[in-house]
This record gives structure tokens, C-alpha cells and sequence, in this order.
């Protein structure tokens, strides 16, 4: 069924991306995602960046035609979503670690929210920097990578993360962010022995579990996931090296 | 225990359960999570002869009773496809679903999936959303008699043949699949839709017209199997809103000696199939069937 949502508040998080906070009483577990409709464009996945008990946001950066589209939308315009989908993260232990990488730093604010938790934010240059103040009102420590040092540890999200796990531990890494970031995450929790939850993502139609187009492997992100254990990861071998068009054909990563 | 073991035609089901086409069917490693939870074949997305990435998004909604899809027939295309097909079939009985323009798009299609290893393909004359296949082939008498002959002229392997209820002449359609030596008839397709949205005054699906499944369906899918048992002499497999037991003994009842899941996937999860063996083998228990064949049309008598 879809839910027809009035935006009641925009907050521009940088330069290309604003959050649309929107009155919605679903309940939603942090990591779970809607679709939302854009009139005559398309239809997307977005993850619910916040959560309160009569609203809910998404965080869009404007990166194609849906998405400039949805930048377009004003407070008091109505938006036509799906959802919630996806089971979200496990969060029964609040020593952990948050990592969001990117746009994919909207995905885990609501963990960070619930949970309080060390958090790393990284990004391509401070400018690309989304959702510093909320993580901060929330988390007594909250960590900035950027691949260019403008902000923070001069570095990528992964790098932070190793520096930070020398002398600190969790019992796990929660993340999301960029392909390539949780391939490298996942492998140096492989070396370090660190137990992860990471959040994926795949090209999406039904989001419902029907389909069968957004698999990785066998599991479909929409459905079994989008957020997947370390041993689950540890079966996927299409993670970071594959994904599939709206054709279903493969492409190679590298 | 009563015997969930089935056949339709020369092919034998250990379990009377498929997956129905277009439901996490379209990779290899999906095919093969889904054998292994418990359903007796699985048959593939429609396949083409060319990559099709399908209608735009939104091509699916739920809907009160049930889902409705314009997909639009994605699929890799026939070539790439074999790569799936290589992961699917060691694992259990594969049926090869294709969709085509015409007679010779099924004969090329069906060939490759013999070559590939389906036990058996499945036409679909009844995909109610892209223009110039699936139903817009699917309901002319003539044009399915020809598709069928086709098909069954080039290959050996079980010829099936996927009808929609979005018609008046159902039987006669079915007649067709008969006359022109077709193995079996897969009822139903989804029934033609459309959803609007009423604040941005136009139909939701990218396509405007769509395809309903699940629950709200099953009653036609079931009268329309229980019509084409009276009118055709050929294996019957029913598909429409079955998500419990009770679902696939009506189907079984009114004609069909093996069903396909499809929309329930989505609501109850894999493990729909188990609980429909259990519940049917209970149900066969304790009525007194002994097997699926003796329940097969048993509304009839």
C-alpha cells in the first residue's frame, strides 16, 4: 500500500543534499528503507535517515534525474511512498562502532540516534560532510574522515576505522556508505576479527522481496537484507565485485 | 502420510508446488534457494531473445488483496541467460518460461532452453502489460494454435502453455493449446489492471497498466481452471493467490494436478511452500486422499 505524506521541514545537510522530514506514524526500525514515488521520473529506494514516533525523513543527494527532481519538492508538498522495507540493523548492543560513508551516512543516523554510539563520518571533502550536528547532539564521539583532510583524519572512512580500533574495541561495526568502503571495511574486519553489520544496496524494483532483481547472490537486498551479517557477507561472492542492471545482466566492478 | 508426488504429463513433481515465473527466478542462485525451500520445480522469469531492463519504476505496488506488477518482462535476454541456467539446473527441475512476438521468437527461445537444460518450457501467452507480447498474442485462438505448433515442432521437451483470464473464449484458447499437441495449460496470468493516485491525479505504475495477483485473484483462477477441465484433456497446472493449503486444494480440486506460487513469496516468504506440503499432506490425511491424483478434480463429481 502507499502512504500519500506531506513534508513538513527541509534542511539542506550540503551543498547537493537536503533532508525532507515528513509527518508518517509507521513504526521503522533503523537501517530499513521506503520507496518513494516521483511523479512522471521514478521510483527509488531511499533509507529513512530519522525516525521520531509521528515523523519520519529521507537524505537525498542530487545525483540523477530522481533525485534532482525530489531536491525540487517544497514544505507543504506531498510525497507517495512505500514501506517501510528491509530489516535493519541489529542494534541489541550499544557498544559499537558507526561508520557512514557518504550519502550512506543518512542510512545509520538513526542508529546513531538510538544508540548514542562512537561514529565515524567520512566523506570526500568537508563540504561533502551530511549530519554532523545530529550525530553530535547524540554521540559524545564522532570522528571525521575525508579523502582530501579538509575535515577530520586525512583519510578514508576504513583507515579512521583501523586507526581507532587500536585501542578501543566493540562488539561490532555498523556501516554503510559506498560499495568499495564496506568491501575494504569488511576485509579488515576479517583481519582484525571484528564482527560487522553492513548495509547494502542493489538496483530495486518490487522492494518487496518479489522480484528477485536487487539479489546479491541469493539474498535479496530488499528482503534479506539491506543490512547483512559478517558470516552472511562471508557466503556473498558477488559482494564488491559484481552487481546486476534493470536487465539483469552482470557487471564486473574491476 | 499421504504422497505430495505428482505429475504433470511425462514430468514427475515430487512436490506439487512451483515457483510461478517472475517471482525470484531470474539468477541462477535465486532458482536454486528456491528448490531448496521445499517447491517441487521452479519455473524462470520470461525469458526473450534480446535484454530487456523492463517498464520504469514504479512497476509495482501493493495493493488491498493482493500486488499488482508491470514489470514489463526484464530479463538478461536468451544468451546471457544460459549462465543461470548452468547454476539452476544441476540443482533440481527447471522449467524454461519465454515470451516472444510470434511463432518463430518461441521456437528460437524454446530451443535454447532444451539446449540449456529445461525439462520443460512454458510460453507466456499472457503477460497482461507489454505491448506486443504475452497476452496480446495470447488471446487470439489462431495466433496460440500456431505459437504451440511451433514450439512443439522443435523441440522435445514438454511444451506449456501460460493463458490469461483477461478474455471470454478461455476455453477455446485452451482447445488450442490441445489441438496444436501442447503438454499442458499454466492458468492464470494476472488480471489487467490499473492503480491511480488520486492527489497526483494519474495512474501510479510508469505504465499505466498493470497486472493484479494474490489473494484477490485466486477465485478466478480457480473458475478458470475448473472451465478448462471441462473443456481440455491435458495436464492442468494452477497459479493464482495460493498462499496456504487450503488455496492449492481448491486449484487441485477444480482440476489442476500441480500448482505455482507466486504473490505469497512476497507476504509469507519462502517457507510458504513448506507449510502448503504440510498442510495438504495433513488435509489428504485425514480425508482420505492418498494422493494428489484422486483430489484432482474432485469438485467435478
Amino acid at each position: 500500500m502507499s502512504d500519500i505524506v506531506i513534508i513538513k521541514e527541509i534542511i539542506q545537510e550540503a551543498y547537493d543534499t537536503k533532508t525532507f522530514v515528513f509527518d508518517w506514524d509507521a513504526k521503522v526500525r533503523p537501517g530499513q528503507f521506503i520507496m518513494v514515488w516521483i511523479p512522471g521520473t521514478d521510483e527509488i529506494p531511499m533509507s529513512v535517515s530519522g525516525i521520531s514516533d509521528s515523523t519520519k525523513s529521507i537524505t537525498v543527494k542530487a545525483i540523477g534525474e530522481a533525485t534532482r527532481r525530489l531536491h525540487e519538492f517544497k514544505v507543504g508538498d506531498r510525497l507517495s511512498i512505500r514501506g517501510p522495507f528491509g530489516n535493519g540493523f541489529d542494534l541489541a548492543d550499544d557498544n559499537i562502532l558507526i561508520i557512514g560513508g557518504g550519502v550512506g551516512t543518512a542510512a545509520i543516523m538513526p542508529a546513531v540516534v538510538q544508540t548514542g554510539a562512537d561514529t565515524i563520518i567520512a566523506a570526500r571533502s568537508d563540504k561533502d560532510l551530511i549530519m554532523l550536528d545530529t550525530a553530535r547532539k547524540h554521540s559524545k564521539n564522532v570522528w571525521i574522515a575525508t579523502d582530501d583532510g579538509s575535515a577530520g583524519f586525512h583519510g578514508n572512512a576504513v583507515q579512521l576505522m583501523k586507526e581507532k580500533l587500536k585501542d578501543r574495541s566493540y562488539r561490532y561495526i555498523v556501516a554503510c556508505g559506498p560499495e568499495v568502503m564496506l568491501y575494504f571495511t569488511y576485509k579488515a574486519c576479517q583481519e582484525l576479527d571484528q564482527d560487522c553489520q553492513l548495509s547494502m544496496e542493489r538496483y530495486m524494483k518490487c522492494g518487496a522481496g518479489v522480484c528477485g532483481c536487487c539479489v546479491m547472490d541469493d539474498m535479496r537486498i530488499c528482503k534479506d537484507g539491506p543490512v547483512f551479517k559478517k558470516d552472511q557477507i562471508s557466503k556473498l561472492k558477488e559482494f564488491g565485485v559484481s552487481n546486476r542492471d534493470a536487465c539483469g545482466r552482470v557487471h564486473n566492478f574491476r | 502420510m499421504a504422497s505430495l508426488s505428482t505429475s504433470v504429463g511425462s514430468i514427475a513433481l515430487d512436490r506439487p508446488g512451483m515457483i510461478a515465473s517472475g517471482i525470484m527466478d531470474e539468477t541462477g542462485k535465486s532458482l536454486v534457494r528456491v528448490l531448496e525451500s521445499g517447491a517441487g520445480a521452479v519455473v524462470t522469469k520470461s525469458i526473450g531473445l534480446m535484454p530487456n531492463p523492463g517498464h520504469d519504476n514504479p512497476c509495482f505496488m501493493e495493493v488491498r488483496g493482493g500486488y499488482v506488477n508491470a514489470m514489463g518482462l526484464p530479463n538478461p535476454g536468451i544468451e546471457e541467460f544460459g549462465e543461470e541456467m548452468k547454476v539452476a539446473v544441476p540443482k533440481g527441475k527447471v522449467i524454461g518460461s519465454i515470451y516472444g512476438a510470434g511463432p518463430e521468437d518461441f521456437s528460437k527461445l524454446a530451443i535454447k532452453m532444451e539446449e540449456y537444460g529445461a525439462c520443460a518450457v512454458e510460453l507466456n501467452l499472457s503477460c497482461p502489460h507489454a505491448k506486443g507480447y504475452g497476452m496480446e498474442v495470447g488471446t487470439d485462438p489462431d495466433m496460440v494454435k500456431s505459437i504451440v505448433s511451433a514450439v512443439k515442432s522443435s523441440v522435445s521437451i514438454p511444451v506449456w502453455a501460460k493463458l490469461t483470464p483477461n478474455t471470454h473464449i478461455l476455453t477455446k484458447i485452451g482447445a488450442a493449446v490441445q489441438d496444436a499437441g501442447g503438454d499442458a495449460i499454466v492458468a492464470i496470468n494476472t488480471l489487467k489492471a490499473m492503480v491511480i493516485s488520486p492527489e497526483f491525479a494519474r495512474p501510479i505504475m510508469s505504465n499505466k497498466f498493470c497486472g493484479l495477483s494474490g489473494d484477490a485473484v485466486k477465485p478466478v483462477g480457480v473458475r478458470a481452471i475448473y472451465d478448462l477441465k471441462s473443456a481440455v484433456d491435458i495436464p492442468l497446472i494452477g497459479v493464482g493467490g495460493i498462499s496456504c493449503w487450503r488455496d492449492a486444494a481448491e486449484y487441485i480440486m477444480a482440476g489442476a494436478c500441480a500448482f505455482q506460487v507466486g504473490s505469497a513469496v512476497g507476504t509469507k516468504g519462502l517457507e510458504v511452500f513448506g507449510q502448503i506440503n504440510d498442510g495438504l499432506s495433513a488435509f489428504m490425511d485425514e480425508y482420505g486422499y492418498g494422493s494428489i491424483s484422486s483430489m484432482v478434480g474432485a469438485a467435478h463429481e
